[in-house]
């Protein structure tokens, strides 16, 4: 083997990672060259994709398919309400603190739902949400089944006036989802990235090279739910109020999800910020027509899924053989 | 004491529609290895079918049987020859994220089509009529549903194992490849089995539809109820369903005695014991 | 007359090509072999064959007719069935229902359930337990029977000794002259040289999806075979 090397990135990878950092500039700057409604519009498209690669790591690299995600957003945000409402933490520090509550919950969920397999196992996950979310509804310090709100005195904890508060959540939007997305990158870019891969192609063949599969899926399963929760909660934090409804709704937090990343491509990282740029350009144009856009949304699902399974991006970067995000190996002399 | 035996009674006895929901469900996985996500909207577009007849031809809804069985079994055979078949040899996701964007499709269409009004079929007198036993009042038509989930699991029983297209389903099950070597058309046979599950399926939507309201969102709800029946009778077991259906069904009953908040939680509550204290069902299916 | 006729066959597993340019002929009544070591292509030309495996249309012909591309169901219609590598019984199914599944195409002939057993008499004692239960041979012939049920013109035989005692293989390879008998057309695909020459009229030899040798089985010279089977 003299004479290569394992390289991790190519020319297209350096090159995007400085678009990315461009891109990001851009963004964080927004507040001062943009429009009114333009900073929640980008909030609200990164919290989405933060959710899109979540899913698709879940689903696309480790072949859990999960109908019930809607479970740990709707965890996630009443850790957050209840938390600043029973304990008067503050309201950032309850949404970081989303994350391991939701993770403690999600470990106990997934030894049980990891004993349905396949679509069963995605049923057993929706199962799950819809069982949160009536469980919910019964207990009186959550604020049962009409919910909780986020009273002035927690969000003046963020900042006094509306317009501080409004830039420091649209930032820490955007830090969420930067660190969503480095926290896929890098699990994918690590071991574990690599046994994900293999589990993806073969769970027997990597079961008896030793990979332990049931570790390593159960350990991606509780990282995503607790990032999800996460989002979760942070999504909650600006809109205030919260209820079992809102909180585990599977149309708002998992089939447009599922849409944007198969519509974008699944088991890529570019895929889910096509699918989102998507989502949201078809939502914008048929913004009109009520539920038209899910109805196409959905037949635009089942053509991709029968005709180019690897989503639009996967038609690019098979034409092109396009890999934006290094997580690959290469060799090279 | 006959207040707990009257709510045993009831959920034994919706455990028959559960078992109705269930057979779809169950058939085209057995055979096909298919989940249709899409399976409880298939459910509730039935009952919407029957609506729309009886709106234009003011039939009973019994009757309207007559007419949504023929059709939906038409829809499910064309459904998996035109497309779910094309769905099956993409591993796991291709067939899951297509029948989740059909039931998209069909809740949205449905909601276009009908609104989101709440609807209810009506069958008549059959609805309220009840019968005594022993100082019990059980009303006929639950009683109905049930024997007719019976009958259907005991017809089913009959042609997976005496009849040649029951042996066909049963060996294209076991294994695509061979059967067709023997002169098996795979492509047709999955769609028959989507087809004969469309009939319970049609059945249920409209028997149900008799039963409780109804609405383009009802869908999903009732494929977690067919899912739970499945999962507690145990996969693959034919009788086990209806088993799982009446678990499901009492499960309930006992919940609704609290709240309606709880007798749905109750149902899932039953589902994941089972699922945790004995995860291949009360009835997994040992080869016959 | 000649029953079946491969003309350039060619066949592909993706993009891996695993037969090339195989002519092949057998005559109706026949008893033709197929040789060849362990990946050789010889299952290979029997899917391709029997429709389990795609190529052009013209690249077979049954009975005067193109039938190459046609699925497996239909060829079986026509009158070709094949017993597959590895009995490949239907462990759901018990023995008789197998049997019974064979004539699922619904072919008029001479065999059915009754004759099955006349032919393999442990079959009938065996026939209401699991099929994948049964021994080896007993698989095989229930394997061979399920096959007959479809009453073919052409019965393919793939690997029939795979696995099975010296003993058993004997008494599986008495009972193909039965079969003959009513005049069906068998092509065997054999690794057991011996066996398939014996039972034989003619052998073709394939090597790394070729044919490398085609002749008569009686008297044929063992040192040409050889070479040809290894392709030194």
């Amino acid at each position: 083997m003299a004479g290569f090397r394992v390289d991790r990135s190519t020319r297209e990878s350096r090159w995007f990672a400085g678009f990315l950092v461009l891109v990001f500039i851009a963004l964080a700057t927004l507040p001062y060259w943009g429009g009114p409604g333009d900073m929640r519009l980008v909030s609200e498209m990164a919290y989405y994709l933060a959710l899109a690669q979540l899913w698709n790591l879940l689903a696309g690299y480790a072949g859990l398919v999960s109908v019930g995600q809607q479970a740990f957003v709707g965890l996630g945000a009443y850790a957050l309400f209840y938390l600043t409402s029973q304990f008067g933490i503050h309201p950032l520090v309850a949404v970081a603190l989303a994350a391991p509550i939701t993770a403690a919950i999600s470990l106990p969920m997934a030894l049980a739902v990891f004993r349905l397999r396949g679509a069963y196992f995605a049923i057993g996950t929706w199962v799950f949400a819809e069982t949160f979310a009536l469980g919910v509804s019964l207990v009186t310090p959550l604020g049962a089944g009409s919910g909780m709100s986020l009273t002035p005195a927690i969000m003046t904890q963020i900042a006094p006036d509306r317009a501080g508060r409004e830039l420091i959540l649209y930032w820490l939007s955007l830090a969420i989802v930067a660190l969503v997305c480095a926290i896929v990158y890098l699990l994918l870019r690590s071991r574990y990235g690599l046994a994900l891969t293999a589990i993806r192609d073969s769970e027997t063949a990597s079961d008896s090279l030793g990979v332990d599969t049931f570790r390593t899926k159960l350990t991606i399963y509780v990282v995503t739910a607790a990032c999800t929760g996460m989002v979760g909660a942070f999504i909650f934090l600006q809109k205030l109020r919260l209820s079992p409804e809102a909180g585990f709704s599977v149309n708002d937090w998992t089939v447009v999800v599922i849409f944007m990343v198969v519509i974008g491509g699944i088991g890529t990282l570019e895929g889910p910020i096509i699918g989102m740029l998507v989502y949201f350009g078809l939502r914008e144009m048929l913004a009109d027509y009520g539920t038209w856009y899910l109805i196409l949304l959905g037949a635009v699902a089942v053509v991709i899924m029968l005709t180019a399974r690897e989503g639009l991006w996967g038609l690019v970067a098979r034409r092109f053989n396009l890999h934006l995000f290094s997580v690959r190996r290469h060799l090279t002399r | 004491m006959t207040d707990w035996l009257n709510i045993l009674l009831q959920g034994a006895l919706l455990g028959g529609l559960y078992a109705l929901f269930a057979i779809g469900l169950s058939l085209s996985f057995g055979i096909m290895r298919l989940v249709n996500i899409a399976h409880g909207d298939f459910i509730v577009l039935s009952a919407y079918i029957a609506l729309a007849f009886i709106q234009a031809t003011g039939i009973n809804a019994l009757a309207s049987l007559a007419i949504v069985v023929p059709l939906m079994f038409a829809l499910g055979y064309a459904l998996q020859r035109g497309l779910l078949n094309f769905t099956l040899s993409g591993g796991l996701l291709s067939p899951l994220l297509v029948t989740f964007g059909i039931s998209v499709i069909i809740e949205n269409v449905l909601l276009q089509i009908f609104g989101a009004d709440i609807r209810r079929l009506h069958a008549g007198a059959i609805e309220t009529d009840s019968v005594a036993f022993g100082g019990i009042a059980v009303g006929v038509y639950p009683l109905l549903v049930f024997a007719v989930a019976v009958i259907a699991i005991a017809g089913l029983q009959v042609l997976f194992y005496r009849t040649a297209l029951g042996r066909a389903f049963r060996a294209t099950s076991d294994d695509a490849g061979t059967a067709e070597l023997l002169g098996i058309d795979n492509r047709h046979l999955y769609a028959m089995a989507m087809a004969i599950a469309m009939i319970f399926t049609a059945l249920a939507g409209v028997l149900m539809a008799i039963r409780t309201t109804f609405d383009p969102a009802a869908g999903p709800i009732r494929l977690i109820f067919a899912f739970e029946a499945v999962i507690i009778g145990g996969l693959g077991s034919l009788w086990g369903m209806l088993i799982g259906g009446m678990v499901l069904g009492i499960a309930q009953a006992v919940g609704a005695a609290l709240s309606p908040t709880w007798q749905i939680l109750a149902g899932h509550i039953a589902f994941l014991i089972v699922l945790v204290i004995r995860p291949s069902g009360l009835f997994p299916h040992t080869r016959d | 007359m000649i029953l079946l006729r491969t003309r350039g066959l060619r066949a592909f597993y993706g993009d891996f090509q695993a037969l090339f340019d195989v002519d092949l002929d057998v005559e109706e009544g026949e008893t033709v072999a197929v040789i060849g070591a362990n990946g050789a292509g010889k299952t290979t030309l029997l899917r391709a064959i029997a429709g389990a495996l795609a190529c052009d249309a013209a690249m077979v012909e049954f009975d005067g007719r193109a039938i190459g591309g046609l699925r497996a169901h239909d060829v079986v219609h026509r009158g070709i069935t094949m017993v597959p590598e590895g009995r490949k019984l239907f462990p759901s199914l018990t023995v008789e229902e197998n049997l019974m599944l064979g004539a699922y195409c619904g072919r008029a002939g001479a065999w059915n359930l009754a004759r099955v057993y006349a032919l393999f008499p442990v079959l009938q004692e065996l026939r209401s337990l699991p099929a994948t239960s049964l021994s080896g041979g007993q698989q095989q012939m229930a394997a061979i029977g399920r096959a007959l049920m479809s009453n073919p013109r052409l019965l393919l035989c793939d690997e029939l000794s795979l696995g099975l005692a010296p003993v058993i293989i004997r008494d599986i390879y008495a009972c193909l002259g039965a079969i003959t008998a009513e005049g069906t057309t068998l092509v065997i695909v054999e690794q057991d040289i011996n066996r398939a020459l014996e039972a034989s009229a003619r052998f073709y030899c394939l090597q790394e999806g070729r044919v490398a040798l085609t002749a008569a089985c009686r008297g044929f010279d063992r040192a040409a075979i050889t070479s040809a089977y290894f392709g030194v």
